[in-house]
């Protein structure tokens, strides 16, 4: 028998009976439609995490100075004073997989403009540290090469000081403030950035270059932290082991020695984070999974009373020539439509509805192709797996006593 | 004359083992039927008449005994083959007609035809669309079987049975659920398919009325042929037809 008649026949079968088709099909479309709208939910909130991750600098490293040995006698810690300028130009020249690297010089002070004044932090670093930090300038500019060559009395300030200085809203940009007795003049401002992921305001600063700080505040050669980027964030851990074996060798470490500084990434907190948030697809893809599974039963449980129904049409079929395989075929291919035709409506309807949740609950939505296709393979599968036991039990009837079935 | 046998059967026997019992449906039963002829076998229940319809309807295999159909030994053909056979060689009439439900009558009459795998749909259509006027239902191709009649289902059924084209034509009973009237224009539109196309025809019935119409009994007891008769006067179904007094519905 030709594919074409298998097929015909098995829509002319169930063409007979549309209703009970369409409710056998609606176990498959409730499954496929859950998967899919359960993974997007899912994958949506990951990639919204894990976006609002690499707003922080995903890719970023930190090198803080750790404590030296002197005579056994472990000194200094997080103040220790190791880093210098030497280090960050070893980064910037060996690194292969650091982007960009910024020392970072900060000290605090009384930020003064006219009558107002705020205490806040000042942020010596280098023209790269924007790159790094995904630092956004909202007005003006930020500083150059030059102006750290020059140690340039120029700043960007952040919010949180614009508002506290610059009540009124007028522009800060080319005004001069004052930290302590240094004047400075604003060239640009930064987008807010609002709270880190420790509570910290990231607003609350005013950036110079490092030089500046350096030079004409604390007098000192050393830096508080460097700050690099890796190349994407996968490298994140190649970069950290290369940036160990360069400032090893520019601090003269022997093999012996610890290391008199430490290199962090954000790499811990994505993992946390984006394993919680796999969990949380994992167990609402396995809720959705069931579904189709009882969609899948749904279909056998259907079919087994549909062969026990048309047990005197089997007998037909066979007594004006249909085989067993026909018969079997023909069952199995009515379970496949019923499963794919299920399956492509689920899918639409699934798409949908992620769509539907975004716009009525804001939540963030992410159809990904592997789920559909993924969905769409499992329900094909269904179709053959639930749908070939009744259609063997189909195959195997007597069409003698399949004829005379009452 | 050998060429002209549509049936041989030769010392046929089916048993049936029903636990330790084993049960002899028939006990050796050897006939042939030839082009043409329109037989009716007759028994009474428990005479082997459904056995043997089953073994002459290729759905059952003798224990012993050859049958050949057409020329083709059927004992020797596995499950596939003998589903061939069916569909090309025969053509089945049921008591019960077992038309699809739901189904027009000329997908019903269609419905051999999608075993058959070297048809187009065209081809398929026209030759369903001819069985049907063949049996006076050429207007009725989009009625299901439950806007028909008994007798307008059971022609939609000899319509499918003669869609193929077979070599014979069996009938089951297929007068049994239908009043005298509707029996007699089914055996009507039967002689004329036997006399005016020449299918062999080949109808199994207990009625002895039915009988009369054919050209040769088959008398079956207790597994065994106990006569086997030609009918010299064939009684014409159109005539008892006009015979009966008028109906009353009408």
């Amino acid at each position: 028998m030709s594919a074409i008649n298998l097929i015909m026949i098995a829509l002319k079968a169930l063409q007979r009976n549309k209703l009970r088709a369409f409710l056998t099909m609606l176990g498959i479309i409730i499954g496929v439609a859950a998967v899919i709208a359960m993974v997007a939910i899912g994958q949506g909130s990951k990639e919204s995490i894990q976006s609002q991750l690499s707003s922080m600098g995903s890719n970023m490293i930190t090198i803080l100075p750790s404590s030296n040995v002197a005579g056994g006698v472990r000194i200094g810690g997080e103040s220790f004073q190791s880093l210098t300028i030497v280090d960050v130009q070893a980064i910037q020249r060996n690194a292969e997989y650091v982007s960009a690297v910024s020392p970072v010089a900060s000290t605090k002070g009384q930020a003064i403009y006219g009558a107002l004044n705020w205490p806040t932090s000042l942020q010596g670093v280098a023209p790269s540290y924007f790159d790094i930090r995904k630092l956004t300038i909202l007005d003006g500019v930020s500083f150059s090469d030059a102006d750290v060559a020059t140690a340039a009395k120029v700043c960007v300030l952040g919010q949180t000081v614009i508002k506290n200085l610059f009540p009124s809203g007028e522009s800060p940009v080319g005004k001069v403030i004052r930290l302590g007795s240094i004047p400075l003049q604003v060239i640009g401002t930064l987008e807010a950035k609002g709270q880190s992921s420790f509570g910290q305001d990231q607003d609350d600063i005013i950036l110079t270059p490092y030089t500046t700080v350096q030079k004409r505040i604390l007098a000192t050669i050393y830096f508080q932290s460097i700050y690099a980027s890796a190349i994407s964030e996968g490298a994140s851990e190649k970069a950290t082991n290369e940036i160990i074996d360069i400032l090893r060798t520019t601090h003269r470490l022997r093999p012996a020695d610890e290391n008199n500084f430490q290199v962090r990434t954000m790499e811990e907190l994505i993992k946390t984070l984006s394993s919680t948030t796999s969990l949380l697809t994992i167990l609402l893809t396995a809720i959705a999974g069931i579904s189709l599974v009882i969609g899948g039963i749904g279909i056998m449980n259907i079919m087994y009373v549909s062969v026990t129904e048309r047990t005197r049409e089997i007998g037909l079929r066979m007594s004006i020539g249909a085989r067993g395989i026909d018969i079997l075929l023909q069952f199995l291919v009515e379970a496949i439509i019923i499963s794919v035709t299920g399956g492509i409506i689920g899918v639409i309807l699934g798409v949908t509805s992620a769509k539907v949740i975004t716009l009525t609950l804001g939540w963030p939505t992410l159809v990904s192709e592997s789920s559909i296709i993924l969905s769409f393979v499992v329900c094909a599968f269904t179709g053959v797996f639930f749908g070939y036991y009744p259609a063997q039990a189909a195959s195997r009837l007597d069409p003698i006593e399949a004829l005379r079935y009452e | 004359m050998s060429s002209n046998k549509i049936l041989e059967l030769q010392q046929i026997k089916r048993e049936f083992v029903m636990g330790t019992e084993t049960v002899r449906a028939l006990k050796g039963v050897s006939f042939d039927v030839f082009a043409g002829e329109f037989v009716t076998i007759m028994g009474s229940s428990g005479s082997g008449k459904t056995t043997l319809l089953n073994i002459l309807g290729c759905l059952d295999k003798p224990t012993s005994g050859n049958y050949l159909l057409d020329g083709v030994n059927v004992s020797n053909l596995s499950r596939n083959e003998l589903a061939r056979l069916r569909n090309h060689k025969i053509g089945f009439v049921f008591q019960a007609y077992n038309l699809l439900p739901r189904t027009s009558a000329l997908e019903n009459v269609e419905l051999p035809l999608f075993y058959n795998p070297e048809l187009t749909v065209k081809e398929r259509r026209d030759r369903a669309l001819g069985a049907l006027q063949a049996v006076k239902l050429g207007d009725r191709e989009d009625h299901t079987p439950s806007q028909l009649s008994g007798g307008q289902q059971q022609r939609v059924a000899i319509a499918r049975a003669l869609v193929n084209q077979p070599v014979m034509i069996l009938a089951d009973e297929a007068t049994g659920n239908l009043d005298t009237r509707t029996s007699y224009e089914i055996m009507a539109l039967m002689q004329e398919l036997n006399q005016q196309e020449g299918k062999t025809i080949v109808f199994v019935t207990h009625e002895p009325d039915i009988a009369a119409f054919s050209s040769r009994t088959v008398m079956l007891r207790d597994g065994k042929v106990v006569k086997d008769s030609k009918n010299e006067n064939v009684r014409s179904a159109k005539e008892a037809l006009a015979a009966l007094p008028p109906a009353e519905d009408y």
